[in-house]
């Protein structure tokens, strides 16, 4: 392909690609982001290519690898369009089919669509799925629609359009005030106003300037940003190029976690491809602007994801933050002027530019506009992510769209915010998803990481996980952070361990003062929440671990023990060959008993006792009856 | 590993100190380790200090400074995948393999590491053994795909020792 030159080529060649492209031919859409890679879409894909090949439709049907669809537990996804016919947990054996059924008789595979787990009813169309239909896929839409690998397709569904508007229609104080009036605020997880972020770099003073995306997605539970660079990283890119056209600078780079294979070979195609057709690169367009992008790979710290800390670790020094100010706005990447944002922000720059201010401002709260891309996991039916409007529900999400916690388990909490976020109880769930009112519920919006947890879950281990994973992650440049949630985490274990003292948790909440106020950066300032949020909502699960040293959901360790019903065990001997540890004794047909001081507590016994017995129990906070043994 | 090679790497990058860490992330990548002749090879090329490559290789968690197995276990231990049993995976892997977090077996067998989160959340509990995705794992699918690696490996060596036709397969069939 032809460098583009002129806004013109481009719009003829728009019209070329589109002209070319039969909208009612049926095409096959196979998701291949990494979840659905981890369930096997690569042998699905050889599959379709080889059965179109098999079955002589090459002629009448497209096949296209997408990325995320986001409806991840069901993976490998299979979309037949015109129609948008849905087929989930898609194997190799079921492409013959799905060609000689849909494609060629335009009949329904029964058997691969999706029935919902509550009312056994089945739906055929995407659109009409709860897990799709209560969405607004504003973002992730244009995952569906394009192979990431394919800049036609990212021009056919009018990719680029921002970019011509901004350079050619649009000053840059002009993008400025549009992103600023469209209220639009980072996603990264702070939700500091992107607009006025851009305003300080484009008055900063110095003639080299850069921008930044922060692909460094490290929030346990989280992979909204993934996503997003695996399936449009031309969107990113785009949003990119007219914020750096915006504050006047012409080097971009993207930091994107090296744990992230995919993305990464994702988003370098992009490049390469922007760079071919002359998006990137000098005179972009015949406009005279110039830029380049690099890409960075994160070498595995959390800590990276701050900004200061991402500016460091792309100088090639250590990921160790730096005390603001000065912002990088004023002096960032090699001291010069900076703009850093998230991936999914610059990825709703385009949007912004080419809906204008007034109609992206028109979705969502008076404080939060437009849509965020939540990662909905853990306890729930339908995992998998989700873009909603701001100011929808957290019940919402989790049952309306999430349809609700699995197995007839009973909702405990839902985490948000990742580790610097909160757990919100039952009582919360109407609170809408909003920076400020998510603030004000004692959680955070955070990158979009929405964990959900059932009467399984046990919440002091849930605090003390998130610290075991804060402690491992503090650089330990600070002390107070180093210090003060190695601290919180040795009493939280104690307590998990049965070990916890009166007046354990006043010195929590003292400690937690400490980290939060004198800590350096964002890491150790928020690293409390965990532990205050869970204090607030579910303090008696605090009570029962310090005084009674029992854990009410019976998850942790130290404090359960298992124990058969004589009075249930029919001797079948299930647990017995399961038992990994040699613990349990009985013959056939007699009552099974446990030997406590062998028992490792993996729960395979609980696992395999046949429903209809139900005769292991947990116990915890009490002791363990004797069972009278033989002899 | 070969000079030659590391040479290459840093060319790649035209020998930018500003690259150390892309050209680290390369060698490990290539050679699953860092050892110290390549160590003191980038330090020679970048005119970048031992004790800086020293912080950053320990700064960061992608980097070994020690060999890996041939096998490489990641669990990952995310917050989706810990409320659904990730430490019940971990203790499998730990008992089967037997070697922690951060380990590998003294045959170079397995390497085992945590991982703080794959982005796979929605298919909790998640294990990569070889690059390969397995998702929703119980603690009996664990056992089983370490094991059948474990077969594969000691099949290999039985073969290795009789190709090899040394004393010490008389040895082993003596002991038969």
């Amino acid at each position: 392909m032809p460098r583009i030159n002129t806004t013109g080529e481009l719009e003829t060649f728009r019209q070329e690609i589109l002209s070319q492209r039969d909208v009612d031919k049926p095409c096959i859409t196979l998701c291949s982001g990494s979840a659905c890679h981890a369930t096997g879409s690569n042998k699905v894909s050889t599959a379709i290519e080889q059965e179109i090949v098999a079955q002589d439709v090459t002629a009448d049907v497209s096949f296209r690898r997408t990325g995320c669809h986001g409806f991840c537990e069901q993976g490998p996804i299979v979309v037949i369009y015109p129609q948008g016919i849905c087929y989930l947990k898609v194997q190799p054996d079921d492409i013959a089919e799905i060609i000689s059924e849909t494609i060629k008789e335009n009949k329904v595979v029964e058997r691969l669509v999706y029935v919902d787990p509550n009312s056994g009813e089945k739906t055929t169309l995407e659109e009409d799925i709860p897990f799709y239909k209560n969405q607004e896929r504003l973002i992730l839409g244009s995952n569906l629609k394009i192979d990431p690998k394919n800049l036609e397709d990212y021009l056919a569904i009018g990719g680029y359009q921002a970019l011509v508007k901004s350079l050619f229609e649009m000053t840059p104080e002009q993008i400025v005030d549009e992103v600023k009036e469209a209220k639009l605020r980072g996603r990264g997880g702070a939700g500091f106003p992107s607009g006025v972020k851009w305003d300080f770099a484009r008055k900063a003073p110095g003639d080299q300037k850069y921008v930044v995306v922060n692909c460094d997605e490290g929030d346990p539970g989280a992979y909204m940003d993934r996503s997003v660079m695996e399936g449009n990283p031309f969107a990113v890119l785009e949003g990119l190029m007219i914020g750096a056209y915006a504050i006047g600078a012409n080097e971009g780079y993207v930091y994107v976690r090296q744990e992230y294979p995919l993305a990464v070979q994702n988003l370098e195609i992009a490049i390469k491809k922007a760079e071919e057709y002359g998006f990137l690169g000098e005179n972009i367009l015949g406009s005279g602007f110039n830029f380049i992008v690099k890409v960075h790979r994160g070498a595995g710290a959390f800590i990276c994801g701050e900004e200061t800390s991402l500016l460091n670790s792309l100088e090639g020094k250590p990921g160790e933050p730096n005390a603001r100010p000065p912002f990088p706005a004023i002096k960032g990447l090699w001291g010069k002027p900076t703009n850093i944002n998230n991936v999914e922000t610059w990825a709703n720059i385009p949007l912004v530019i080419n809906k204008g201010a007034k109609a992206f401002s028109s979705i969502g709260t008076d404080g939060s506009k437009g849509t965020k891309i939540f990662s909905l996991v853990g306890k729930v039916n339908n995992t998998g992510l989700v873009e909603v409007p701001m100011g929808a529900t957290l019940r919402d999400i989790i049952f309306k769209i999430g349809g609700g916690v699995p197995g007839g388990k009973q909702f405990k909490a839902v985490q948000t915010g990742g580790p610097s976020g909160g757990c919100l109880p039952e009582n919360l769930l109407d609170t809408k998803v909003d920076f400020d009112e998510l603030n004000k519920a004692g959680a955070m919006m955070g990158s979009g990481g929405m964990i959900v947890m059932d009467e399984d879950t046990c919440l002091v281990d849930i605090a003390r996980y998130f610290l075991e994973f804060l402690s491992d992650e503090s650089c330990g440049k600070c002390t107070p952070c180093r210090e003060g949630i190695r601290q919180m985490l040795k009493i939280l274990t104690n307590m998990t361990k049965g070990l916890g003292q009166k007046g354990d948790v006043d010195l929590l909440l003292e400690l937690a003062e400490t980290t939060k106020g004198s800590s350096m950066c964002a890491l150790g300032k928020t690293a409390p929440n965990p532990v205050l949020s869970t204090l607030k909502h579910f303090r008696d699960e605090y009570d029962a671990h310090i005084n009674h040293q029992r854990c009410p959901s019976l998850a942790c360790k130290e404090l359960i023990d298992f124990y058969i019903e004589p009075e249930k065990c029919k001797g079948c001997g299930a647990c017995f060959r399961k038992c990994p540890a040699d613990a349990i004794t009985g013959e056939k047909k007699q009552v099974h008993v446990i030997d406590q001081d062998k028992c490792t507590k993996c729960r395979g016994c609980a696992e395999v006792c046949p429903a209809a017995f139900d005769a292991v129990r947990i116990l915890s906070g009490e002791p363990v009856p004797t069972v009278a043994t033989e002899g | 590993m070969d000079i030659g090679k590391i040479d290459q790497i840093i060319d790649n990058y035209g020998g930018e100190s500003g690259s150390l860490i892309q050209i680290l992330l390369d060698i490990q990548s290539d050679n699953n380790w860092l050892p110290k002749e390549a160590l003191d090879r980038v330090s020679e090329k970048l005119a970048v200090p031992m004790s800086r490559i020293q912080h950053i290789t320990t700064f960061y968690k992608t980097f070994s400074l020690t060999p890996k197995g041939r096998h490489e276990i990641h669990i990952c231990m995310g917050t989706a995948c810990h409320v659904r049993g990730a430490q019940d995976i971990l203790a499998t892997v730990e008992e089967v393999t037997g070697v922690g977090p951060g380990e590998t077996d003294p045959d170079l067998q397995f390497s085992v590491e945590t991982v703080s989160c794959l982005g796979c959340c929605a298919l909790g509990p998640v294990i990569v053994v070889d690059g390969e995705y397995h998702g929703n794992v119980v603690q009996a699918e664990t056992a089983e795909v370490i094991n059948k690696l474990k077969l594969v490996e000691t099949a290999e060596t039985l073969e290795k020792l009789k190709s090899a036709e040394s004393p010490e397969v008389v040895n082993l069939c003596a002991c038969q």
